[in-house]
């Protein structure tokens, strides 16, 4: 795949890109360590599922960035032979599911983040991005409600539960900053038509989310200025732990096709 | 994937008793229709022993497809590329499955999938023994997808065409996805034997590894099944485990040689008179120890599902607490 016609020189359009694929691919991949795991096998199933589109995701976003940047690189050379610092993924993707509060709270601030995102990116002027953005947008519908469902249910069901999701909305809630920080990238991307800058979601995105958390009957967190800075490459300790297992073959077997 | 078949007293009651009580009537027109070869369906009489057999079996083969999630999952967060990934994803997702119909399957017959899944977890009920083998290289994947899919498809197709309905309904249903495992298994290991060495090698450690245990699946010989001729005659088992362990090991040979793979058997070699491959005797010490719980990943396996449950107990139970909340609103507002 060499460079072609398709070939970016606008270098925040190839980043702007890295960070939708970088995010899909690490979510999917936390999603995917549910897999045999999860409370009812319905819900194996969904989990599943849900990992599955985002890898389908991951695949056409990373295929598309080694399009725009032009060097040959595949989506499995940018999925698995890139170091911790490449990686251009929110860090609230990498988060540890540490229970299925956790997994769940997290897929739906994601899931209303992506169902904006891919709603905008349908009228991308990079029309391979909005050829991707109208399959994803279909997805991210069921992502937003099914996770939603469980927000609710969980918030709304024990003690426990809602203990643990409102613990899990405390310690993820933070993360979410990162999503909305104005950045130069941003700035380029959306002044190319490429698609929002993250920070212009914000206001639609708490519509979204907040009344939910309040059916759900849990307490929103104030803002705070934690920061966080993974779309930038600078990661939380969990992304290496995760990177080791989920590169551990292309990196041992240099050359092998699979 | 896949039950094996077992000769082991049913574990568990069923709690449903047929509507009419056994008589010779009812008895007689229900061997006039399995003589006929019509199906049989939940809401016909039936022998009680003809329900627990199924019960048993189908429960069996739910569990299987259950616990048989765990060894390719195993290989899910660590595909060596994301066509892999998804692929086995997908597969995983696919025998779960499997498991749902099989346990509405079993339901049919009067035993809830909550007393199914506390007999697998408590150890009273068997699954395949196969999946007490660990799953040691990326390799172990594909061929448990070309030999122990191969091997269920083998077994299942014949129960498709079963005399219990719903059985067989749910069985045309999952071999459909069983060929396509088994392709998707043969596809990946192709492309490691067109790979380098050390892929090469990853493929003859694994096929090393499974072709025994993938030979066991079907079961002890006809010899040493008594309960077979009774499943035959009920029309639940329609081939002698014998005869189908011989047709999987006559089909696989062909394409073990297009993949470039030994079948680690120095005794295997066509038998013109047979018309059929010979191969070594099963060592059945092994077999019986995986079966009786000694196998390597017996307890892992086990474990990793009660784990499951018990982690998920909070959930489970915000959701019924949560339905009940929700219509209890509702009442109060109505
Ligand atoms: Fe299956
Ligand atoms: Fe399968």
């Amino acid at each position: 795949m060499g460079a072609t016609a398709m070939t970016s020189t606008n270098p925040a359009h190839l980043e702007y890109v890295l960070r939708l694929g970088d995010a899909a691919l690490i979510h999917g991949q936390r999603l995917s360590e549910w897999c045999g795991q999860a409370p009812v096998l319905e819900e194996d199933l969904a989990l599943a599922n849900m990992a599955l589109d985002f890898v389908g995701q991951a695949r056409m976003l990373l295929s598309h960035a080694g399009t725009l940047e032009g060097k040959g690189r595949d989506e499995d050379t940018l999925a698995f032979l890139r170091h911790e610092g490449q990686y251009r993924n929110p860090t609230l993707c990498e988060m540890p599911n540490t229970d299925f509060a956790h997994t769940m709270i997290k897929g739906f601030l994601l899931g209303s983040f992506n169902l904006l995102m891919w709603s905008r990116l349908c009228g991308s002027s990079d029309k391979a991005l909005a050829a991707i953005a109208a399959k994803s947008l279909k997805e991210a519908r069921y992502h937003a409600e099914h996770t939603g469902d469980w927000v609710i249910r969980l918030g709304d069901g024990t003690e426990e539960s809602h203990r643990r999701a409102q613990a899990a909305l405390d310690m993820l809630w933070p993360y979410t900053n990162e999503l909305f920080a104005a950045n130069p990238t941003d700035d380029a991307a959306a002044a190319a038509g490429v698609g929002p800058a993250w920070s212009d979601l914000a206001e639609d995105w708490e519509k979204a989310v907040l009344p939910v958390l309040k059916h759900a009957t849990l307490t929103v967190p104030a803002r705070t200025p934690f920061q966080t800075y993974g779309k930038f490459g600078r990661h939380s300790e969990h992304l290496g732990h995760l990177l080791a297992v989920m590169q551990h073959l292309p990196r041992s077997f240099p050359g092998a096709t699979w | 994937m896949y039950t094996q078949a077992l000769d082991i007293p049913p574990g568990e009651q069923p709690k449903r008793t047929p509507d009419a009580v056994e008589n010779a009537a009812y008895q007689a027109e229900f061997d006039a229709r399995i003589d006929a070869g019509a199906t049989i369906e939940a809401k016909d009489w039936m022998p009680e022993a003809y329900r627990k057999t199924l019960v048993r079996q189908i429960s069996q083969h739910a569990h299987s497809e259950i616990v048989g999630m765990l060894p390719e999952g195993n290989w899910i967060s660590r595909a060596p590329s994301l066509k892999r990934k998804a692929i086995l994803l997908a597969k995983v997702q696919d025998e779960g499955g499997h498991g749902l119909y099989l346990y509405a399957a079993a339901e049919t017959l009067g035993v809830s999938r909550d007393e199914l899944t506390e007999a697998l977890l408590s150890g009273k009920a068997k699954y395949s023994s196969i999946f007490n083998y660990p799953t040691l290289n990326w390799a172990d994947v594909g061929v448990i997808g070309w030999l122990v899919d191969g091997a269920a498809i083998m077994n299942q197709i014949p129960l498709c065409k079963c005399s219990y309905g719903p059985y067989a309904r749910a069985m045309v249903r999952v071999c459909k996805e069983e060929s396509f495992h088994q392709r998707q298994g043969y596809d990946a290991l192709l492309a490691m034997m067109s790979g380098t060495d050390e892929q090469r090698e990853l493929v003859q450690d694994a096929v090393n590894r499974w072709w025994w245990p993938s030979l066991m699946m079907f079961g002890p010989h006809d010899a040493d099944s008594p309960n077979s001729g009774q499943s035959m005659r009920w029309g639940i088992k329609r081939i002698s485990n014998d005869d189908l362990r011989q047709k999987f090991v006559d089909a696989t040979v062909k394409q073990a040689e297009v993949l470039g793979v030994t079948l680690p058997d120095d005794e295997l070699k066509w038998n013109e008179a047979r018309g059929h491959y010979d191969f070594a005797a099963i060592d059945w010490d092994e077999f019986w120890n995986v079966v009786n719980g000694h196998g390597q990943c017996n307890v892992d396996r086990l474990a990793m599902r009660v784990k499951a449950w018990d982690d998920g107990a909070w959930v489970r139970e915000a959701a019924v607490a949560h339905a009940e909340k929700q219509a209890a609103r509702e009442k109060a507002a109505a």
